[in-house]
């Protein structure tokens, strides 16, 4: 291997690692707030590639449905959750959010889809679809649990996880899907030629981390979501309910895994179950952070995309085992460095 | 006679099978400063605790009226109940701003809640020591700075009823003082107070009505005057007044 495809290797590292940081934040920030390991986050990123393919096709996307039925499950579950103080306003409130809103989503993409109204309308719907369905899956599958142990919402995260990939493949086929790049350009760069596409990916993944860090240090919202990770007693006897934070930031989640989906459609054929794999290396980054800090997990993320392009150019056979690999070591250096930690509350 | 503000009717908290609060009930008049006094282990922890939502009890607990009984912390705080808990409940990788902001949540949909408004400041007139601190991680603050934090975040969210849980707790006796005097200073500002103490000297000094819990009982009850004068109290929980002269901040029931 000599230095230019060692840079080429690098650079197509450093691209793939900006998507697994995507989702590596993600992950990060779900556990911190709800003690979930969101298992999904992968289908968040088919869902977001599989919905832009269709979309660029002038069809309805299959998620279109699933998000008006997780919005009703939603609705059913958000109901029973408010049964000792459900008045008039509150049905009101919940009836907007669960029912109304994925309605004028549907409507939007049904309007839109056929007159096919170009990449950035479409990536806009793309995301409207996707995003809410994080708070929706909070709210049916997440929070009946909020009190139940790490383990038992890992194994609720499990089930969500091959719900959604059956889901995928009811509505969208065996069949997998590619879009056109964002952007067709190409700079020369010394010996390598940088894509306008991977240009594209790394200034989201910047964009999305400015826009995250923002959100978190300045608005009180964001304050409110750190709180919880930070002191979930605490942060309830301030009036910051676990289910608000909780439908937040999964929503978060989902709308970052969207725009993974969006980012990587043109790079690789996405087909129904695509997300997992790609969920998966977001995931031994996020371990490899402790499930805790965020430099640490977008950092781990980089190595991972970096591994992973070298393993599959010196052993494209290893190239996911080598990948996985890479967690045990560092699974060894943390449980010898640090005491054992107690299961809390 | 004003209608209660809060009204707990024969609550019994358990924690698997053990009573540790058992047919409690309590009531706290509009801007009255109500104690509950008990040794270590006497229940008082776990019936703020059920007052405010964070444990399930038996009973019934009526705020202005209004049933709370199965309302979520959450629903109680939206009402105007606040509690300062033992452990304070800091949100301690946060800095001490971040932790009064945070208090002033329930107003975000106000314009109060837009850096808590006028009251961050009034907050630092209060607590110059906060201001000084103000972008100090919370964790890193003394003992006696984190409950001053503690009582100022509460405050952000405007209570009309403030619990607290031995706001003396391992504060020195000066400290002590100066905390009992807010808090007299708030109920006459028309908060009403529950305090939860085991320094019955101090908090039948401010307080304006007493209840004394032993084994999750009520087992003595009266206005702090009487209280401060009745046999058992002065025996049990006040102790003679040359030990509590020496170790001020301390009872006599062996902290
Ligand atoms: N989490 C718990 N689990 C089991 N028993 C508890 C728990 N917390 C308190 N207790 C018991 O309940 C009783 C009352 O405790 P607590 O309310 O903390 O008393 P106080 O605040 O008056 O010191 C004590 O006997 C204590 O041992
Ligand atoms: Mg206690």
């Amino acid at each position: 291997m000599d230095a230019t495809i060692l840079l080429l290797l690098l650079q197509d590292g450093v691209v793939n690692g900006a998507i697994y940081a995507l989702i590596a934040l993600s992950l990060v920030l779900v556990f911190t707030v709800t003690r979930v390991i969101l298992i999904p986050q992968g289908e968040f990123v088919a869902y977001g590639a599989l919905t832009l393919a269709s979309l660029e096709a002038g069809t309805l996307p299959g998620t279109v449905p699933l998000l008006l039925g997780l919005g009703g499950l939603a609705f059913l579950a958000d109901c029973a959750e408010a049964r000792h103080s459900l008045d008039g306003r509150t049905l009101l409130r919940l009836g907007l959010r669960d029912l109304v809103l994925p309605a004028l989503v549907a409507a939007a993409a049904w309007i839109l889809a056929p007159m096919k109204p170009g990449l950035l309308i479409e990536i806009l719907v793309t995301l409207a679809i996707v995003t809410p369905m994080g708070g929706f899956l909070y709210a049916v599958a997440f929070r009946p649990l909020a009190h139940a142990s790490v383990l038992v919402l890992l194994i609720a995260s499990v089930g969500v996880h091959l719900a959604l990939t059956g889901l995928g493949l009811v509505f969208f086929g065996a069949e997998g899907s590619r879009t056109p790049p964002l952007s067709e350009a190409s700079f020369p760069a010394g010996p390598l030629l940088v894509s306008g596409q991977s240009l594209w990916m790394i200034g989201l993944t910047l964009a999305i981390i400015v826009a995250l860090w923002l959100f978190f240090s300045r608005t009180l919202l964001g304050k409110a979501l750190i709180a919880t990770a930070v002191n979930r007693l605490g942060a309830r006897l301030m009036g910051i309910a676990p289910s608000l934070a909780g439908r937040l930031s999964v929503s978060v989640a989902a709308f970052i895994g969207a725009l993974s989906g969006v980012l990587i459609a043109p790079l690789t054929t996405v087909y129904y179950d695509t997300g997992f794999l790609i969920g998966l290396k977001g995931f031994v980054a996020a371990i490899i952070a402790g499930l805790a800090s965020y430099p640490a997990a977008a950092a781990a993320a980089i190595l991972v995309g970096i591994i992973e392009s070298i393993a599959s150019f010196e052993a494209s056979a290893f190239k996911e085992v080598i990948v996985f690999m890479a967690i045990i070591p560092v699974l060894l250096w943390r449980s010898l460095r640090s005491a054992p930690i107690e299961d809390e509350e | 006679m004003t209608q209660p503000m809060l009204e707990a009717e024969t609550l019994s908290v358990a924690y698997g099978r053990v009573e540790a609060v058992r047919g409690v009930s309590l009531t706290v008049a509009p801007g009255r400063l109500v104690t509950v006094l008990g040794a270590n282990g006497a229940g008082k922890t776990t019936l703020l605790n059920a007052l405010m939502g964070v444990l399930p009890a038996r009973g019934r607990i009526l705020f202005e009226g209004r049933d709370l009984t199965r309302l979520p912390i959450e629903a109680r705080v939206a009402q105007g109940l606040s509690l300062i808990p033992e452990r304070r409940e800091l949100f301690a990788t946060m800095s001490v701003e971040d932790n009064l902001k945070l208090g002033a949540f329930r107003f975000r949909h106000t314009a109060r809640g837009k850096d808590g408004g006028g009251d961050l400041g009034e907050m630092y007139r209060l607590f110059p020591r906060l201001a000084e601190r103000r972008r100090q991680q919370a964790g890193t603050l003394s003992g006696g700075e984190r409950q001053m934090l503690a009582m100022a975040r509460a405050l952000m969210g405007r209570p009309r009823l403030l619990m607290l849980d031995e706001p003396s707790l391992g504060l020195a006796p000066l400290i002590v003082a100066e905390v009992m005097r807010m808090v007299a200073r708030l109920r006459d500002e028309g908060v009403a107070i529950l305090l939860v103490e085991q320094n019955a000297r101090a908090a039948l000094q401010i307080a304006d009505h007493g209840y004394v819990l032993d084994g999750g009982s009520v087992v003595l009850q009266g206005d702090s005057r009487t209280l401060q004068g009745d046999a058992r109290v002065v025996e049990t929980y006040l102790g003679s007044l040359s030990v509590d002269e020496a170790l001020p901040g301390r009872t006599a029931s062996g902290r």
